[in-house]
């Protein structure tokens, strides 16, 4: 019975070739401007490390003694280097590592290349397990390199094949600034998204947060490594009082670390809060903090906490489903006359004995064929689409490519939609009453 | 004109004239508060910033060996120097952080030095002697800072306090409402007292609220070229990129080896179209959007005009066979579609209203302003118009003798 309808269907879409076509073309605009948002939207709001980020958490505690430091509802986005290097070096948790992340220049080991402008991630060895960081070449230093502040470095398969052309550069020296480090471990390419570990401040961000989605460093170097290389290049998130040295920060009134840590169950969690409320009662009896607050949230909470998605991308999704929206009116619309148009045709069938049921069944067939065909145009518009996206100034712009996910969801979003539009026409078709209609022949 | 009939006939196509109300309902809802999306990412882009833009240059220098501080001091001296000798150069000047630059440097300002005391975060931008006339900065009252009140880095890393500050006209009346701030003291570094008030200067980018944009306070201090960037001022306009290739051959010739880039040498206004790309990426899709959206809903009353248009041949048939002209025939259509449309745009501004108190809530946005209302439905009505010309003129086409043929 399908078939028999898929050919009237077709039968009847070749007959109205106007109307057929601007069916066509409403659903596949409307599923092209949507698909195309909602792709972007589900790059952007996805999970960067699924499965490991329930365990990933972000410590904060309230350093600023100052009473005009913000409100100390919420306590800074960073640590100051006392208290993250306190908290880190106690290793209460599964796993932790430091974050800093700096510029820095880089001499190529080619004589004949100009220096380079690097972003470098001063971090601990942990930071690589943690986050799932997949290695191409070499591996991730030791705790011992940690511990010794070794000259060595990870560096990312980007800047792999610009400085050695994608070989094994594991061994290999790489002048940063005016320290040689050796490099230990190449990436695989790598590109989480939101670039999660380094995201902070997003509350005062206007909702203009496409900078999280960036890649990752070129380099990362051990935590007090780093320090070192790159002195007095450091930026603060925000200091309560000016740093002796601009760029010094480490015993300065800043603050500009993060902490990460991994705990692998909620009793750990619950501990570990403890450990935290702990050191900020301590550092409180010993004068050093004022304000006692303390947060440790989960990566995706975090993420929620800076509103990381960027708010034109989430006003983008929703214009495009009030268009998806008015295209469906417009379908509704458009059905409704091409099915009253053919009462005729209806009333011989059911004269001939079809039921209401089967002239329903043939229509919603009409309408999901429009809607398959609207939907091949609203993939081919959303791949338009998603490339106009990647030619934008955005720091995700090269992230935006349909997977096989969004694909699927394409055509069923087509189809769904279409069949919804013919609902309420093929209601109306089926209840032609056949005598009526066979006089009027 | 023959409302009721029209009427009479409309209801027996209750279920196609609701979709076509709600069409275009909706559109009008979208339209219009996509228009206003529009407008105020284009004002937002059009903000002046108070300082001369189209004579300003900017030149970022990283260094690749710093020395001492003594030495970068005389190595901005020596730079500044070889820069004002280029012809086409009217006056240099080194800042803290630049307009529309990555950097951005902030204090918390208060009215006592009391810890207790309310306080908002305000920018400061420190400069030399010739910051304000690089800038082509304007007063607005007070007078600018003396020859001998400009201190050094170090001098303001060693605490010094007491240190004049020049304030902006929006910061001052928010301080110190309905008064003159010439004289008055602000608590920043320690006490500072204004001496003068700038017209305006905003923040080097986007931080807080909205209003908070034009709160800036100036510093006399002299800085290293590590501590910022060189401003320049050229005397024309147009030549701004052949001083920028000067500035820049000059630069290499006038000190030790440093990175001196073509990538981080910048016209004001080129940063100002950076700063701002992905508004007007925003306003261009917007626009895609509108109009779009507005195809869609012709689309959809050219369908369901043309389809009634077919259905009622035999009626159009009878009418012409009775007396009625082309005319007659074509106005019924045009008034058809000015009901419809009128009713789709009544709804419309309830639904307007409605997304933007959502929009509101969600995106803080600004109430709509009631002139986008008219607007909208000026658009809805012509294009509705625009859109049933096709099938009327088309209906107006039926000969008188279809009435004496059956269907």
């Amino acid at each position: 019975m399908f078939g028999y309808y898929l050919d009237l269907a077709l039968r009847s879409l070749k007959r109205n070739r106007v109307l057929t076509v601007l069916m066509v073309l409403a659903i596949a605009v409307g599923i092209g401007a949507s698909m195309t948002t909602l792709t972007v939207m589900h790059l952007l709001s996805g999970d960067p490390l699924p499965g490991r980020s329930a365990h990933l958490f972000y410590a904060q505690v309230d350093a600023d003694p100052t009473p005009h430091g913000g409100d100390h509802r919420e306590p800074s986005d960073k640590l100051d280097y006392r208290s993250a290097v306190d908290l880190w070096s106690a290793h209460r948790a599964d796993r932790q590592t430091l974050i800093v992340d700096s510029q820095l220049k880089a001499t190529a080991p080619k004589a004949n290349m100009p220096a380079l402008m690097l972003t470098m991630l001063a971090t601990t060895t942990d930071f690589f397990p943690m986050f799932a960081v997949p290695f191409q070449y070499g591996g991730a230093w030791t705790a011992q390199d940690d511990a010794q502040r070794a000259r060595v470095a990870v560096i990312s398969a980007d800047l792999n094949d610009k400085l050695f052309g994608g070989e094994n550069s594991v061994g290999r020296t790489l002048r940063l600034r005016d320290s040689d480090v050796r490099i230990v471990g190449v990436l695989k390419p790598w590109r989480p998204a939101p670039q999660f570990y380094t995201v902070a401040g997003g509350r005062f961000a206007n909702g203009d947060t496409a900078g999280y989605f960036g890649k990752p460093e070129d380099v990362f170097v051990p935590f007090q490594s780093a320090l070192e290389i790159n002195q007095g290049a450091f930026q603060q998130f925000n200091c309560w009082a000016a740093p002796a040295t601009p760029g010094h920060l480490e015993n300065a009134p800043c603050n500009w670390v993060g902490l990460w840590v991994e705990l692998d169950s909620a009793a750990k969690t619950a501990a570990y809060r403890g450990f935290l409320d702990n050191y900020a009662q301590q550092q409180k009896a010993l004068g050093r903090f004022n304000y006692t607050g303390t947060r440790l949230r989960d990566l995706m909470g975090w993420l929620d906490f800076n509103r990381a998605i960027p708010r034109d991308v989430k006003l983008q999704t929703w214009l495009a489903f009030a268009f998806l929206g008015i295209c469906l009116f417009n379908t509704v619309g458009l059905l409704l006359a091409k099915f009253l148009r053919r009462a005729g045709e209806f009333g011989v069938r059911r004269a001939l004995g079809a039921s209401r049921r089967a002239v329903f069944a043939q229509c919603l067939t009409e309408a999901a064929l429009i809607g398959f065909i609207g939907g091949v145009g609203g993939w081919l518009l959303s791949l338009l689409g998603l490339w106009l996206v990647r030619r934008q100034p955005t720091p995700y712009a090269d992230l935006a490519h349909l997977d096989g996910g969004m694909f699927l969801i394409t055509f069923v979003l087509a189809v769904v939609v279409s069949v919804l539009a013919g609902s309420l026409p093929a209601l109306r078709a089926s209840r032609v009453p056949p005598a009526l209609q066979l006089k009027i022949l | 004109m023959h409302f009721r009939h029209i009427l009479n006939a409309l209801g027996r196509h209750r279920i196609a004239v609701a979709l076509l109300v709600l069409e275009i309902a909706f559109s009008c809802a979208v339209v219009c508060n996509a228009l206003f999306l529009i407008g105020n990412r284009l004002e937002r882009m059009q903000r002046p910033t108070g300082v001369d833009e189209a004579h300003v240059v900017e030149m970022f220098i990283g260094s690749v060996t710093p020395g001492s501080a003594e030495a970068v001091m005389a190595q901005t001296r020596t730079d500044i120097a070889a820069l004002r000798a280029i012809p086409g150069v009217a006056n240099v000047a080194v800042v803290n952080q630049t307009l529309f630059g990555n950097s951005f440097s902030a204090s918390g300002v208060g009215l006592s030095d009391d810890a207790k005391a309310p306080r908002i975060s305000v920018t400061q931008y420190m400069g030399d002697a010739n910051l304000a006339d690089t800038l082509g900065l304007k007063l607005a009252e007070g007078q600018w800072f003396k020859p001998d009140e400009f201190i050094t880095e170090e001098q303001l890393e060693a605490g010094r306090s007491g240190l004049p500050v020049i304030i902006t006209k929006a910061l001052a009346e928010h301080l110190f409402p309905g008064e003159s701030a010439v004289g008055r003291t602000i608590y920043a570094f320690g006490a500072n007292r204004v001496v003068g008030v700038l017209d305006r200067l905003v923040q080097p980018r986007d931080s807080g609220p909205t209003e908070s944009y034009g709160y800036a306070m100036l510093f006399p201090v002299t800085l290293p070229y590590t501590e910022g960037a060189y401003v320049i001022r050229v005397k024309d306009a147009m030549r701004r990129d052949a001083v920028i290739q000067d500035v820049l051959r000059t630069l290499k010739a006038s000190g030790p080896l440093r990175l001196i880039s073509p990538k981080y040498a910048f016209t004001l206004e080129s940063q100002r179209a950076k700063y701002y790309r992905n508004d007007r990426a925003m306003a261009w899709m917007l626009v895609g959007v509108c109009v779009l959206l507005l195809v869609v809903t012709a689309v959809g009353i050219v369908g369901l005009t043309s389809f009634w248009v077919a259905q009622r041949r035999r009626q159009i048939g009878i009418r012409r066979a009775i007396g009625a002209t082309r005319g007659d025939i074509l106005r019924y259509f045009q008034t058809e579609n000015f009901l419809i449309a009128s009713l789709g745009i009544a709804l419309g501004m309830v639904l307007t209203y409605g997304l933007n108190l959502l929009l509101m809530a969600h995106y803080e946005l600004a109430r709509l302003p009631g002139y986008y209302l008219p607007v909208g439905a000026l658009v809805l009505w012509v294009l509705g118009q625009l859109a049933v010309l096709g099938p009327a003129l088309r209906a107006a086409r039926v000969p008188p003798v279809v009435a004496t043929r059956s269907a």
